[in-house]
């Protein structure tokens, strides 16, 4: 099979410009659009802000990269906009996620429940420990389809579930679709999750560092796979990771995020091109080279570090789009 | 006079699953030259942490192998002094450290499993310890939780560093490290071989690292070497496939790294012949 994934960011970005245009409504709706996100927690004696004010939008179709260390506030900016962050006692939020033109502030359970793993879904970190371990593979996507459609037929379900294994290169999709998640190795298993959650066609997939349990070369091709598949769903992504290079590699657009604050945004091929914020030229800095150098020589945290934001502009696309 | 520190001759260790024989290491011959930096690297399952866990003495190698340190055979039953000769730092150093002990107690039982030092001496001494690793001698008392996570791998390190041993072996001890946290891990790890003269075995998938601390890399696939060689002629002509799988799978950031990924990824599909290659 031939990856149809071509390499680097440049390449990336000019598969971008046809793929903007939010072609099935015809307008530019955001899949994603969070505006001024805060978070606070509140503790015994203080309360700690976690989040000073986020901003940030997924257009339809886009590839969008949240890159941070740990502690910078991106895992929970997506259990944010799965709304669960709000279900923590003690989690003070403030601003506005909107959805697919619609606010997710006070929705009811219930319209969660037809949102979250529907039109919104989510691929954790480690595979192995995310899947049920005493459901089979099968089972597992007939409650996931169960949640689009509570009706659908077990036989249904596993048609289905064989057909977007066989997406994500799984061979045998319905030895797959009995074994249990610890018959299956790491990188199955990864690929299973990946096809569980494009399941129900959703508009929106969160990633959260997906691969980084697994090897480079298993997590390679799980980048190939999981770009094939949004791409010919019309996914739109927002990818969370600590990783350069993966990003580089995934997305059309990155937002860099430290200690709560977005530092630097732009097109991905831009931003790699030319860091602007001093975050973002320290972090790049510090990542080793295959082509050698030494150990790069890391420098403390600087004020600088808390500069205001860097905007790059919009690469020119044929269509035109932000 | 042998540069050899330590030698394995035929290693292999077979696992029994149900009636399935899996051969995790097979058949390994290998060097670790004194004060050297030998990465072994693969994808996973392809046998690198039980090589480290024979090397540790953990396993005890299938017979007919045989594994030398100094010249001399270690027995399957390792003695006190062959355990404190080697040490390893481990990825996850949360798991590695107990969480009830304070990481100066941590420190201090491995001083007093091997005997080193005076009793009077060593509290000093893991002060010295936290202090060489760069971490103020004052967060002897605090438990490894009220530490972050380059923190905490810094006193994997120093309980390393404080057997005395020459060899450690480093089981992807930065893997679950922030980029800038890593390369601070990996540049007290450099700084730490020279002063000390330390030799490390050095396991890890990630080959931009191996790339920047290994002298030497051994590649295993299947349990089995596949290509070994000095660090700069195995990245400039990596011979075996498993190799350029490896390094054509690396993501990358920068330009110059992209166009030579490419040089190998056209190694990697057969296509080199006509492109030439030359770094």
């Amino acid at each position: 099979m031939t990856p149809d994934v071509t390499d680097g960011a440049v390449t990336g970005m000019a598969g971008t410009g046809d793929r903007n245009g939010a072609r099935e409504t015809g307008k530019s709706i955001d899949t994603l659009a969070i505006r001024d996100l805060r978070l606070r927690f509140r503790g015994y004696t203080e309360t700690t802000t976690v989040l000073h004010g986020i901003s940030m939008r997924v257009a339809p179709e886009q590839r969008v990269a949240l890159v941070g260390e740990s502690g910078s506030g991106k895992t929970v900016i997506a259990r944010a906009i799965l709304g669960l962050l709000q279900l923590l006692p003690g989690a003070i939020v403030n601003g506005d996620i909107d959805f697919e033109g619609q606010d997710l502030t006070g929705l009811t359970t219930r319209a969660w429940r037809r949102l979250r793993g529907v039109r919104m879904s989510m691929i954790f970190q480690d595979p192995t420990s995310s899947l049920n371990p005493v459901f089979t593979i099968g089972e597992q996507f007939h409650e996931v389809h169960r949640r689009a459609d509570p009706a659908i037929r077990r036989s249904v379900s596993g048609d289905r579930a064989a057909a977007i294994l066989e997406e994500v290169s799984i061979t045998e999709p319905d030895r797959v679709l009995e074994s249990y998640p610890f018959q299956l190795s790491g990188g199955m298993n990864q690929r299973v999750m990946i096809a569980m959650a494009m399941a129900n066609e959703p508009a929106l997939l969160i990633a959260d560092e997906p691969g980084t349990a697994l090897d480079v070369t298993v997590q390679d091709q799980t980048l190939r796979l999981m770009r094939r598949l949004v791409d010919s769903h019309r996914t739109s992504v927002l990818f969370i990771s600590h990783n350069l290079g993966v990003v580089r590699e995934f997305a059309d657009r990155v937002y860099v995020i430290y200690q709560g604050r977005i530092v630097e945004e732009g097109p991905s091929a831009a931003i790699f091109r030319d860091p602007r914020h001093a975050y973002t030229q320290a972090l790049m800095a510090a990542a080793p080279r295959i082509t050698g150098g030494g150990i790069p020589d890391v420098s403390e945290d600087e004020p600088a570090f808390l500069a205001p934001r860097e905007v790059h502009p919009p690469e020119p696309t044929p269509t035109g789009d932000g | 006079m042998t540069d050899r520190l330590l030698e394995l001759r035929s290693v292999s260790r077979t696992f029994h699953l149900g009636t399935r024989q899996v051969r995790a290491v097979n058949a390994v011959t290998a060097d670790v030259r004194r004060g050297e930096c030998l990465a072994v690297v693969g994808e996973s399952g392809s046998g690198k942490s039980t090589l480290a866990n024979l090397i540790l003495g953990v396993l005890p190698p299938d017979p007919g192998g045989e594994i030398r340190l100094e010249g001399e055979i270690l027995p399957h039953r390792r003695q006190r002094r062959h355990r404190q000769a080697i040490q390893l730092v481990q990825q996850n150093p949360l798991s590695s450290l107990n969480p009830k002990r304070s990481i100066g107690a941590s420190i201090r039982l491995a001083l007093d499993v091997h005997g080193i030092g005076d009793r009077q001496d060593r509290p000093a001494r893991v002060g010295a310890l936290l202090e060489e690793v760069g971490l103020p001698a004052d967060f002897a008392t605090r438990p490894p939780a009220a530490l972050s996570g380059g923190q905490r791998q810094r006193v994997a390190i120093a309980r390393a560093l404080a057997c005395e041993s020459g060899l450690v072996v480093l089981d992807e001890p930065t893997s679950a490290l922030d980029v800038r946290v890593q390369s601070r891990v990996l540049a007290l790890l450099a700084q730490l071989r020279a002063q000390r003269g330390l030799t490390y075995v050095f396991i890890t998938h990630d080959l931009s690292v191996v790339r920047n601390i290994a002298d030497r890399i051994l590649v295993i696939e299947a349990g089995r070497v596949v290509e070994v060689g000095d660090t700069v002629n195995l990245f400039e002509s990596p011979r075996h496939p498993c190799t350029r799988r490896l390094i054509s799978a690396v993501p990358v950031i920068g330009a110059e790294e992209v166009a030579f990924r490419e040089r190998v990824r056209g190694l990697a599909e057969g296509l080199q012949e006509a492109a030439g290659g030359t770094g």
